[in-house]
């Protein structure tokens, strides 16, 4: 039921949306790292990723029973992520079709897989900026969806989390361009909530923390058993190396 | 042909064995010419360890290669999908794979600092100059290599920076937008492109490439191998043996020797393999992990870390830029015919050859002469075994102030890097155009500066201690 409620209202405000470039934004939260080898966590986020991300977005390189990684079963998987595919080993696909998609949203909306990979670098990690961006919608009516967003202003998507954190809006502060006293900008000063959420303002940043560590690791999957065996290559290596060193000692002993 | 040997009576069956196979391919001989007598000067220091491992890491790139050709699919429209496949679901498919992709920063890294052993010990002077003249065509593989292999993620950068780059080759006049076409296969970077891309990078330049590197050792085991002091060991030799004094087996003195460079080489190989895989955007760049689209192009195109001191260059040559060169060609050959001792004829000539080169370049854009500049900036490496004049090899024995301008110019290569990552800027512009200068009058003057000052006695035999 809100799957359709939500998929309604994208292609209905869609129709009016414009795309707008990624830019600029506010100083981006910190997304808590070690969440992401938190399997409850990670299954959690699985589920708000299922249900409100995937009907418009794809996550087409991720196996649903990739999932098994993250400490759930075939059946778990069958029978609470997956609507729409048939078989466990079938990839995240949607049905919306992209060239569609494009004239609802004014951009079709991205796949996912690797999404918290592509966002890095702009003054966090990718992980970061989801974070980020998933807390900071805002109401405005200047906008065709009738939302706004800090940290990737203009964009195309409409608050899908509202149910959640409820709305909320932006209160900005003209002040004096610091280098040219002539010129005026809006500096982001707070929101104050409009409505309430089904989520208290605690409740809801940890929701998100789990979502934002569901794509992390969907990102990569293998991101922890890299970590650790990089550990244990190491570990071989410096032996090697010192044994080598040593190797190479015992040779060199009589060369004068 | 040589005649055939027996081997003694009483010998083991490996000994008859290897007998029989030295009758039929010279398999002990190349082993005792390239390994157990090869002698190397015992005195190898720091710098020795990066040619094998270039080596090493040119194996690391062609076996990780042929698993990554195994599952990745050369298609636009399959490409960036099936990296990912490689990424998740083919077994130890990220292993592979990071270790490709980290190998060929490490390629250039390890490249660099063995460019910049031969640079300070004066390995390329004779009678080195064809290992010289191999390593730098290997250097220019490399780069095709680098640059061709970077497209076939097909992700926003690889699809932007190849149609950057293919696009320099439109600024040549005449010819240039019939190249850049050739060289697409397609008006704009596509399938086509894609699909010569993977048959050059995965045929083409690894054989030739390895053809190089054989003919770089070859040519390294017939002259012997240079030292920190400069000193040719094959001068000194026992009079009993015809042994070099100062050199000892390769093997197993420097076999047991590379091994260290190995083990601390893969420590810091696998910290960025396991670790940091992305190096912070430098050796997996975030915007590659948006599939490529020709409509949308990213706001910030650059190209990967090592190719930037050289992008710089290009991005320095501007209409001004143009002018610097025009004052520099006029200067160079008034100061020619007028202090050069030069026949009537050749002045001449020299001043028609100068307003010719000043025609040219005020007649073609300034985008064109970056692509020279890019260009001959890797050429120039070429010819360097006869632009140094310097009666010595290594560093060791030049005047006291060439340590001083041998480390502006390392300086001056990574600060023309550290501007080629950035968005161009006027200030970047000016510091690049300065380095730009720089680096060509390094090279350019060296047949001048090379000569100049005191230099130190060079010893007879090689500094060693023992260990």
């Amino acid at each position: 039921m809100t799957k359709r409620f939500f998929l309604g209202l994208f292609l209905a405000v869609g129709l009016l949306c414009s795309a707008h470039a990624a830019g600029g934004g506010v100083a981006l939260d910190r997304f808590p790292a070690d969440r992401v080898t938190n399997l409850p966590a990670l299954q959690n986020g699985a589920r708000l990723f299922v249900n409100y991300c995937l009907n418009c977005h794809s996550a087409s390189y991720m196996r649903y029973n990739r999932m098994r990684d993250i400490g759930l079963s075939d059946e778990q998987i069958k029978n609470n992520l997956m609507f729409a595919a048939k078989k466990v080993g079938d990839p995240m696909t949607i049905t919306l079709d992209p060239v569609q998609a494009k004239d609802f949203f004014g951009a079709a909306p991205p796949d996912l897989t690797v999404v918290a990979r592509s966002r890095a670098g702009n003054g966090g990690s990718g992980a970061d900026y989801l974070y980020t961006y998933m807390r900071t919608f805002y109401r405005d009516d200047s906008t065709v969806t009738g939302w706004n967003n800090l940290a990737f202003p203009s964009a195309a998507m409409p608050h899908v989390l509202w149910e959640l954190q409820g709305q909320q809006r932006a209160v900005f502060a003209t002040e004096k361009d610091a280098h040219d006293p002539s010129k005026t900008h809006a500096v982001f000063k707070g929101f104050e909530p409009i409505t309430e959420g089904k989520l208290n303002a605690t409740e809801y940043n940890e929701a998100v923390a789990d979502l934002v560590a569901f794509m992390q690791w969907m990102a990569e999957p293998h991101q922890g058993q890299r970590v650790r065996l990089g550990v244990f290559v190491l570990l071989f290596l410096a032996v090697f190396t010192v044994i080598a060193w040593r190797l190479n000692a015992a040779y060199w002993k009589d060369v004068k | 042909m040589a005649e055939f040997k027996q081997a003694p009576a009483g010998a083991s069956v490996a000994e008859q064995a290897m007998t029989w196979v030295d009758n039929r391919f010279p398999a002990t001989k190349m082993y005792k010419e390239h390994m157990s007598e090869y002698y190397a000067p015992k005195a190898q220091n720091f710098w020795y360890f990066f040619g094998s491992l270039a080596l090493l890491v040119l194996v690391i790139q062609i076996v990780t290669g042929i698993f990554l050709v195994m599952h990745y699919k050369p298609d636009a429209a399959l490409a960036f999908a099936s990296v990912e496949y490689i990424m998740r679901d083919v077994p130890w498919g990220w292993l592979i794979r990071y270790m490709h992709s980290t190998g060929a920063s490490a390629f250039f890294i390890v490249v660099y600092l063995h460019m910049w052993r031969g640079l300070i010990y004066g390995s390329y002077q004779k009678p080195r100059e064809l290992i010289w003249i191999f390593g730098v065509a290997i250097f220019l593989c490399l780069m095709a290599e680098a640059f061709m292999g970077y497209l076939l993620p097909w992700g926003q950068m690889s699809f932007w920076g190849a149609q950057v780059i293919i696009n320099l080759f439109a600024a040549i006049p005449f010819i240039g937008p019939d190249l850049a076409l050739l060289i697409r296969g397609d008006y704009v970077v596509g399938d086509a492109t894609l699909n010569r891309f993977f048959a050059f990078h995965v045929i083409a330049v690894p054989l030739v490439l390895i053809g190089l590197v054989v003919a770089h050792i070859i040519a390294l085991h017939e002259v012997g191998s240079n030292n920190p002091d400069g000193i040719e060991i094959k001068e000194k030799k026992d009079p009993k043996t015809g042994i070099p004094l100062d050199g000892i087996p390769f093997h197993p003195y420097y076999t047991v020797h590379d091994l260290i460079g190995v083990g601390v080489f893969l420590m810091i190989f696998s910290a960025i393999v396991f670790f940091a895989p992305e190096m912070g955007g430098y050796f997996l760049e975030f915007n590659n992990f948006i599939p490529a689209d020709a409509l949308k192009t990213p706001a910030h195109i650059a190209p990967v870390w090592y190719f930037t001191p050289y992008y710089s260059m290009l991005r320095a040559v501007t209409d001004q830029m143009v002018y610097v060169f025009v004052g520099i060609v006029a200067i160079a050959a008034v100061l020619a015919v007028l202090r050069g001792r030069l026949s009537g004829a050749m002045k001449l000539a020299v001043l028609v050859s100068a307003v010719v080169v000043i025609a040219l370049l005020m007649a073609f854009d300034a985008k064109f002469w970056g692509v020279v500049v890019m260009g001959v900036a890797v050429m120039v490496l070429f010819p360097l075994p006869w632009l140094d004049k310097s009666p010595v090899k290594s560093i060791r024995y030049r005047p006291g102030w060439n340590k001083w301008l041998y480390g502006i110019f390392v300086v001056n290569f990574l600060v023309l890097g550290y501007l080629g990552i950035k968005p161009p800027s006027d200030i970047g512009t000016l510091v690049s155009q300065v380095g730009t200068l720089f680096y060509f009058g390094f090279f350019l003057l060296m047949p001048w500066w090379s000569r100049i000052g005191t230099f130190k006695p060079v010893p007879e035999r090689v500094t060693f201690h023992a260990h």
